[in-house]
């Protein structure tokens, strides 16, 4: 095994440091360590942070290999500087039984290029009429500790409440797509002046902050681990906080694009900007940022959702919710965070590693960059800027919203377990 | 004008009094004809492309086109590749392939002329997509109104039903504001979207409190839906609330008239003697349709005005 002397990055942002790579792990960290045996790689300026961990990653397979693999999606999800996601379970078949969540598992392990962590259904058939195998999924080699319909709302609040009691045996979580179906019927955009003007129907706000107020309070009440999947309003970020100074176990995850596009993308009808939930106003964006970075929301999550072109370039109604995330995911942090002065890169580490992996129960994940850590590392150019070409990308989609957009920040290389997954800016595998 | 008319509000004043205009101008020099036909469009094909069945429209649209000696296509959705799997942007190619140089499309999905727009070189005119506009139905509404009455600055319109899903409504609100009149809205509050205060148009619930001050008053269509999905509670408390009969239409000012883009449910949104009342324009507005789309297809295709 190689091994590997990071020189001059900057662990959190502080101060240079060299990090050397031994048989995985960091062997030592500190001023001029000597050049033995090991492969030097120069990084100067570069950011050290442990490396990302996504709660909310769709890989489409099995299913929809057409749109994404599991290896295309951890090369993806590697080249954002991500060492371990969470594989959404709405593929085909639902990952809802401990067979099919092995088998991700296991492409995630022979794909090598980050740990790819199967999410159970916590229903099934995502159908929200009765409990999957919660319990052989989490006994499972894929060790599921994260569970969710998402795409669908648990809706019924007694199944719910079920959920939330049943997982607590495992040290399980139960991760809420917040939609009350009945108020999102038709539902394409956010509901406001411009659903109204465009002729969209709308997505109420109000659809998502119904579910989480429930779902805190029934969490409250057992006693369980809630975790809300892609917070997307103001007033979502208001019952959190609420919820969380009353010592209630809820974490939560806001994406990317929830934090830099608003509802005025609809405008232009392109499908692209189509998400569920949807892009929302100027002041739920402000109010998710201040929210991510007060801790209010624990993590920033992708919903990384890969879609084939004949799925997204057709009329607004007919397409499919969803956009790529994992490759701009860091650069549009910086971009709306750090840039503005709002995260330093320890707030960074903190809610793109840190808590994701804790949320998730990643024990070799979201550690501390110290010796005698597992080197899951990523090293980031801050200064680098480039547009966002979508036909460079890694995953084998191509529904980028970002697409011909200028954004901060490139990664340089990932290494997981100490191995390089992306090393000068170029896949490994 | 511009290449494409998507939204009512793409047109300006000017554009939109031009059109107003060329259609006047138009039904003149066909008025005394024998042969109600101008060459204007030889050669030139358009595609009317339906998506949803509209019978009404599609004929307005065929027969504008025709009197303008265009070589016109029917394109219908139904028994076509579309119901067989083709995307809009695959026929979309098809038809450019063939050399249209307009497409009318009518589609349920509010957008859906947008994102044809994106993909041909021709023109696009947006005949009705999905809850959101319905730009020549507002054209031929300001003629009829301009006709009737003279003018349509000032001019105090009450557009009543349900809004919420109306393309129709949508497109009277930015075109007669564009045009300089006066906007009231009429519906239960669930059959307003959210939003509609910002709008350029006064909101009430209250029908019989606004007749007085209308011109126009202009009733909207309740598709049969609605009337199962909780927006209010009866066919017969909307009626009696939002209905336009003989009693109301009395508390109308006198030269005020009653506007229906059609097709009228007789005795729900409108009362039979009403619908064919002296006031009523809902025939003449159908045939003002066929002039207004001219006077579009023909600025869009054939250049400067006649």
């Amino acid at each position: 095994m190689t091994n590997y002397l990071v020189k001059g990055a900057k662990p959190y942002g502080g101060e240079a440091a060299d990090i050397l790579i031994k048989d995985g792990r960091i062997a030592a960290i500190g001023d001029s360590l000597p050049v033995t045996g090991a492969e030097v790689i120069e990084a100067d300026g570069l950011i050290a942070l442990p490396g990302l961990v996504d709660l909310h990653t769709h890989l489409r397979e099995p299913g929809r290999e057409d749109a994404e693999t599991v290896e295309t999606g951890s090369r993806a999800a590697a080249l954002g500087g991500f060492t371990a996601v969470h594989a959404m379970a709405n593929t085909d078949p639902v990952a809802d039984t401990a067979g099919v969540v092995e088998q991700v598992w296991r492409l995630g392990q022979e794909a090598g290029l980050v740990d790819v962590v199967p999410v159970g259904a916590v229903t099934v058939g995502l159908a929200g009429e009765r409990l999957a195998e919660l319990g052989a999924m989490a006994d499972s080699a894929a060790r599921v500790r994260v569970f969710s319909d998402d795409g669908h709302c648990v809706a019924d609040p007694a199944l719910m409440r079920r959920a939330l009691e049943y997982v607590k045996a495992f040290d399980g979580v139960v991760a809420q797509h917040a939609e009350e179906p009945r108020l999102t019927v038709g539902a394409q955009m956010h509901e406001g002046d411009r659903s109204a003007r465009l002729g969209l129907t709308g997505w109420p706000a109000a659809a998502e902050e119904a579910i989480i107020a429930r779902d805190v309070l029934l969490a409250e009440h057992v006693g369980a681990r809630l975790h809300v999947c892609h917070v997307s309003t103001a007033g979502s970020v208001e019952i959190l906080r609420w919820a969380k100074s009353r010592g209630v176990r809820v974490t939560a995850e806001v994406t990317p694009h929830h934090l830099l596009l608003t509802d005025a993308c609809a405008e232009s009808y392109d499908p692209v900007f189509k998400v569920n939930p949807p892009l929302r106003t100027d002041a739920d964006v402000e109010a998710l940022r201040a929210g991510l970075a007060d801790g209010t929301i624990d993590a920033v999550g992708t919903d990384h959702a890969p879609h084939a072109v004949e799925d997204k370039e057709s009329e607004w109604a007919q397409a499919r919710p969803g956009m790529l995330g994992l490759e701009q995911a860091l650069s549009v942090v910086i971009e709306t965070m750090v840039e503005p002065g709002r995260l330093d890169w320890a707030g960074v580490a903190d809610r793109m590693s840190v808590r994701p992996a804790a949320i998730g129960r990643l024990g070799e994940h979201g550690r501390p960059i110290t010796a005698g850590e597992p080197a899951n590392l990523v090293l980031v150019d801050p200064t680098a800027r480039a547009t966002v070409d979508p036909a460079a990308l890694a995953s084998r989609s191509r529904n980028s919203p970002y697409a011909g957009r200028e954004l901060p920040g490139r990664v340089v290389a990932t290494f997981l377990r100490g191995v390089p997954t992306v090393l000068d800016g170029k896949a490994q595998k | 004008m511009k290449r494409h008319l998507l939204d009512a509000t793409d047109l300006d004043r000017a554009d939109a009094t031009l059109v107003l205009d060329t259609a006047a101008q138009i039904e003149q020099a066909l008025a005394g004809r024998e042969v109600k036909k101008l060459p204007t469009l030889r050669g030139r094909t358009v595609v009317n492309l339906f998506y949803e069945d509209s019978t009404r429209t599609r004929i307005s649209f065929e027969l504008a086109a025709k009197r303008l000696s265009a070589d016109v296509i029917n394109f219908s959705a139904k028994g076509s590749s579309v119901s067989k799997g083709e995307s809009l942007k695959d026929t979309a190619l098809t038809l450019e392939a063939m050399g249209a140089d307009a497409v009318v499309i009518r589609h349920a999905a509010s957008g859906a002329p947008h994102r044809l727009a994106s993909w041909v070189k021709g023109s696009v005119v947006n005949a009705g997509d999905g809850t959101h506009e319905h730009p020549t139905q507002a054209l031929l509404d300001a003629y009829t109104v301009r006709q009737r009455l003279g003018r349509l600055e000032g001019v105090r319109v009450t557009i009543v039903g349900d809004v919420l899903h109306s393309r129709v409504a949508r497109s009277n609100v930015g075109l007669l504001h564009t045009l300089g009149a006066e906007v009231t809205l009429v519906a239960p509050p669930t059959l307003l979207p959210v939003g509609v205060g910002s709008w350029p148009a006064e909101v009430t619930y209250d029908l019989d409190a606004v007749l007085p001050k209308s011109d126009v008053v202009m009733m909207l269509r309740v598709q049969a839906e609605r009337m199962n999905a909780s927006f209010f509670p009866s066919a017969r408390e909307y009626s009696r609330r939002y209905g336009l009969d003989g009693r109301r239409m009395a508390a109308l000012p006198d030269d005020a008239i009653v506007m229906h883009p059609g097709p009228m449910n007789r005795g729900m949104e409108i009362a039979a003697d009403v619908a064919d009342s002296v006031r009523s324009t809902i025939v003449e507005q159908v045939a003002n349709g066929v002039s207004t789309r001219m006077a579009v297809l023909y600025l869009l295709l054939g250049g400067s005005p006649a």
